[in-house]
């Protein structure tokens, strides 16, 4: 509980910081900076926890433990999806997503 | 007494159909011809020796021939009461059935081996032949009547292959078609007939549908319809098919074209065998036949029958082709057991005409088959069918000659030989019940004898031809099974048939009608004696009785116009009337709107498929999209 602050103002802070992930992954054209604005929105997520868990049920710690959780998928996912832009980057020499269109056929 | 054995009668058949089809490309003729007529020898054996068990030792049980189920085996299951078997049936008709079906099958058999020989496809000619015999066999020993309509669509199709034999010819091709076609229309009556009689009695098998004492007889006669009951009905329709198989009027009109096949096919399916299969289908349901309605349906089939033979006997008269005369001769002689079965009673002495079918039905199978495989054996000598093609040919074939005659005599009704005995049952039998139908009878029994006896002469007398080369006799293997036939001609009529066979399966004693017998012989005297006038030596009276009759006789000539009249209905108003509403509604209709379906398809696909991009941004903008439109919509409802 942070003093002078409400909930609201968190709250908004993590829905922008939420759609700029959004844009992000929308209209990046670079896959690594996709994979960046997948962590923003992950990370928006994970304060959203930690502020419910803090501010609604300040006896409890559930919250916290799913924001423990996700951020280690998040490792994990960023760990698997690097891998495969790494290899993707070996067989085309580009990380550019108009480059994957051909992953379609 | 075990009858399990004659299982054997119909697969030993199919054996052979089965072995000789399918090495037929690898088998020396000669080989596959004694492989079938092997085949067949043993099943004549085996059926004999049935017959003689039969009828001498174990069929009789207190003076009645029982039903006895040689063996039985569950084809199609549907449940408790509904089911379809396959088996083998034996009482009195049905084993004097595989008696004829063996005999005659042989004899073609033997008889082909001289006839088809060097033929192309001799041994497809073999393989088929044993499909009929195969499929002959298991409809004469049917147990129930579905087993019965299987085989009746089998015969349909080797009838149809055998008349289709020499497959380059137009001419029997259509012919094969035309038979096919005709007489499966009659089926469809049969099939829905079985379908409504199988719906009431709730059982496909014989014994129960036939059973005087059975729920379908006493009671079960269904609702009524247009003033008769729904199984009178199903017997109508049943009749068609019969009507259709034998070439009743009016579906006869395939049976003249169907001599298009060898002439030995002719002798075993188009006259002693298959067309019959109409008569024994009758005589097989007799009981519903004669207890529904009053025996409603029966006097339909008397007067069809008589009909027939009248209108069959007149065209015969006027053909040329001695095949077409024995054809329509076929048609007529099977109006005459028609009739005979129209008119019968059913029990003791009734039943006579029941007797008397059977009986015209065994006799008329030996003298029929004994003319058209004669036919066959001038036919093989002078290379054509056409009477003015013959003449004289009684010193260059002596034995065809005799045997022809013998032949010729017992379908004109002369005692001793077969077809008097049998005829002047019939006749007595239909005096019993309508002297109408007697004096047709009656006069078709004197035209018989002239239609007959005019290719007689016509063939082995008259006017000698100038031949391109000396006709001589046939060899041996011809020959062989004329002398046989003409042997069973002679002494067939002496069986005791009442003995053996009656409708309420008990033997009675039958009467010989001297009068009757005199006048029907007479009338076959008076028959032959006006042929001998006309045709046993050159004159114009044959020219001037046909000018006499004018109209008449060129209306009898083309067959009184009834193949036109067929060609009218169907290729005019059936085709272009009715089937082109059809056709227009199919292409316009049917085609199109699968068609409309397929290009909408396409069309929309070819719209949409620009969002399957490959560019998972555009997917992921998508469900942004969504799920934004989603959380709105679920906002606004609140």
């Amino acid at each position: 509980m942070i003093s002078g602050i409400s909930i609201y103002h968190i709250l908004t802070l993590t829905s922008i910081l939420f759609f700029i992930g959004v844009y992000g992954f929308i209209t990046r054209k670079n896959l690594i900076a996709i994979l960046i604005s997948i962590e923003l929105i992950l990370n928006a997520s994970v304060i959203n926890f930690v502020i419910f868990n803090t501010y609604l049920y300040p006896n409890r710690l559930e919250g916290v433990f799913f924001s423990i959780f996700i951020i280690a998928i998040a490792a994990a996912e960023s760990a698997l999806a690097v891998s495969i832009i790494v290899s993707f980057y070996r067989m085309i020499a580009s990380v550019a997503v108009k480059d994957t269109e051909t992953l379609k056929y | 007494m075990d009858f399990s054995y004659t299982v054997l009668i119909p697969l030993i058949p199919l054996f052979v159909f089965l072995v000789v089809g399918i090495f037929s490309n690898y088998l020396n003729p000669k080989v596959a011809g004694a492989i079938g007529v092997l085949g067949l020898s043993t099943t004549t054996l085996l059926s004999l020796y049935t017959a003689y068990k039969y009828f001498f030792e174990v069929g009789k049980v207190n003076e009645v021939y029982q039903t006895i189920i040689g063996t039985k085996t569950t084809w199609i299951h549907f449940s408790e009461v509904l089911h379809i078997d396959m088996g083998v049936l034996l009482d009195p008709i049905s084993i004097m059935m595989l008696v004829v079906v063996s005999s005659i099958s042989l004899m073609v058999h033997i008889y082909s081996l001289g006839y088809m020989k060097g033929e192309i496809g001799f041994n497809r000619y073999y393989a088929f032949l044993s499909l009929f015999t195969f499929s002959m066999y298991s409809l004469v020993v049917a147990t129930n009547i579905f087993q019965m309509y299987i085989f009746w669509e089998l015969v349909g199709v080797s009838s149809f292959l055998l008349i289709g034999y020499y497959y380059d010819k137009p001419s029997a091709v259509a012919a094969a078609k035309k038979a096919f076609i005709v007489t499966r229309f009659a089926d469809i009556g049969f099939l829905i007939g079985i379908l409504i009689l199988s719906f009431y009695a709730g059982t496909f098998d014989f014994q129960e549908l036939n059973n005087p004492q059975g729920s379908l007889i006493l009671n079960g006669v269904g609702s009524s319809f247009m003033g008769l009951s729904v199984i009178a009905w199903a017997l109508i329709l049943m009749f068609m098919g019969g009507a259709g198989k034998s070439a009743m009027f009016p579906l006869h009109i395939w049976l003249p074209d169907a001599m298009e096949g060898p002439t030995p096919v002719s002798a075993l399916i188009h006259a002693a065998t298959m067309v019959v299969a109409g008569v024994y289908l009758v005589a097989r349901m007799f009981p519903l036949y004669y207890f529904i309605d009053g025996g409603f349906v029966l006097q339909i089939v008397a007067y069809v029958g008589a009909f027939t033979s009248l209108f069959a006997g007149v065209i015969a008269c006027t053909q040329n082709d001695i095949k077409r005369v024995l054809a329509f001769s076929t048609m007529s002689q099977i109006g005459y057991m028609m009739l005979a079965l129209g008119v019968s009673g059913f029990s003791g002495h009734e039943g006579l005409g029941y007797m008397a079918a059977m009986f015209h039905l065994f006799t008329h199978a030996m003298f029929k088959a004994l003319l058209f495989l004669g036919a066959g054996s001038v036919i093989h000598a002078v290379h054509s069918n056409m009477m003015k093609d013959m003449g004289g040919l009684r010193k260059y074939m002596p034995i065809s000659n005799i045997t022809f005659l013998i032949a010729a005599l017992a379908i004109s009704g002369i005692p001793p030989f077969a077809g008097f005995f049998s005829k002047d049952e019939i006749l007595v039998a239909a005096l019993e019940k309508s002297p109408l139908l007697f004096a047709i009878e009656w006069a078709v029994a004197g035209v018989t004898a002239f239609y007959m006896f005019r290719i007689y002469f016509g063939i082995f007398w008259g006017k000698e031809n100038s031949y391109a080369h000396t006709p001589h006799e046939s060899p041996w293997v011809m020959t062989i099974p004329l002398m046989f036939l003409a042997l069973m001609s002679i002494v067939a009529g002496f069986i005791p048939f009442s003995e053996f066979i009656a409708a309420d399966r008990m033997p009675f004693e039958a009467h010989f009608n001297i009068l009757v017998s005199t006048v029907s012989a007479s009338v076959g005297v008076v028959g032959i004696v006006v042929a001998w006038i006309f045709y046993k030596s050159e004159n114009n009276i044959p020219e001037r009785v046909s000018k006499a009759f004018g109209a008449f006789y060129t209306w009898a000539f083309h067959k009184f116009y009834f193949d036109e009249l067929y060609l009218f209905v169907t290729k005019k108003i059936i085709f272009n009337g009715v089937s082109a509403s059809f056709a227009w509604f199919d292409k316009k209709v049917v085609d199109d709107g699968m068609i409309g379906i397929g290009n909408a398809t396409l069309n929309t696909s070819e719209k949409i498929k620009k969002l399957q991009s490959g560019k998972f941004q555009d997917y992921a903008t998508w469900f942004i999209l969504g799920a934004i439109a989603l959380t709105l919509y679920f906002l606004s409802k609140n």
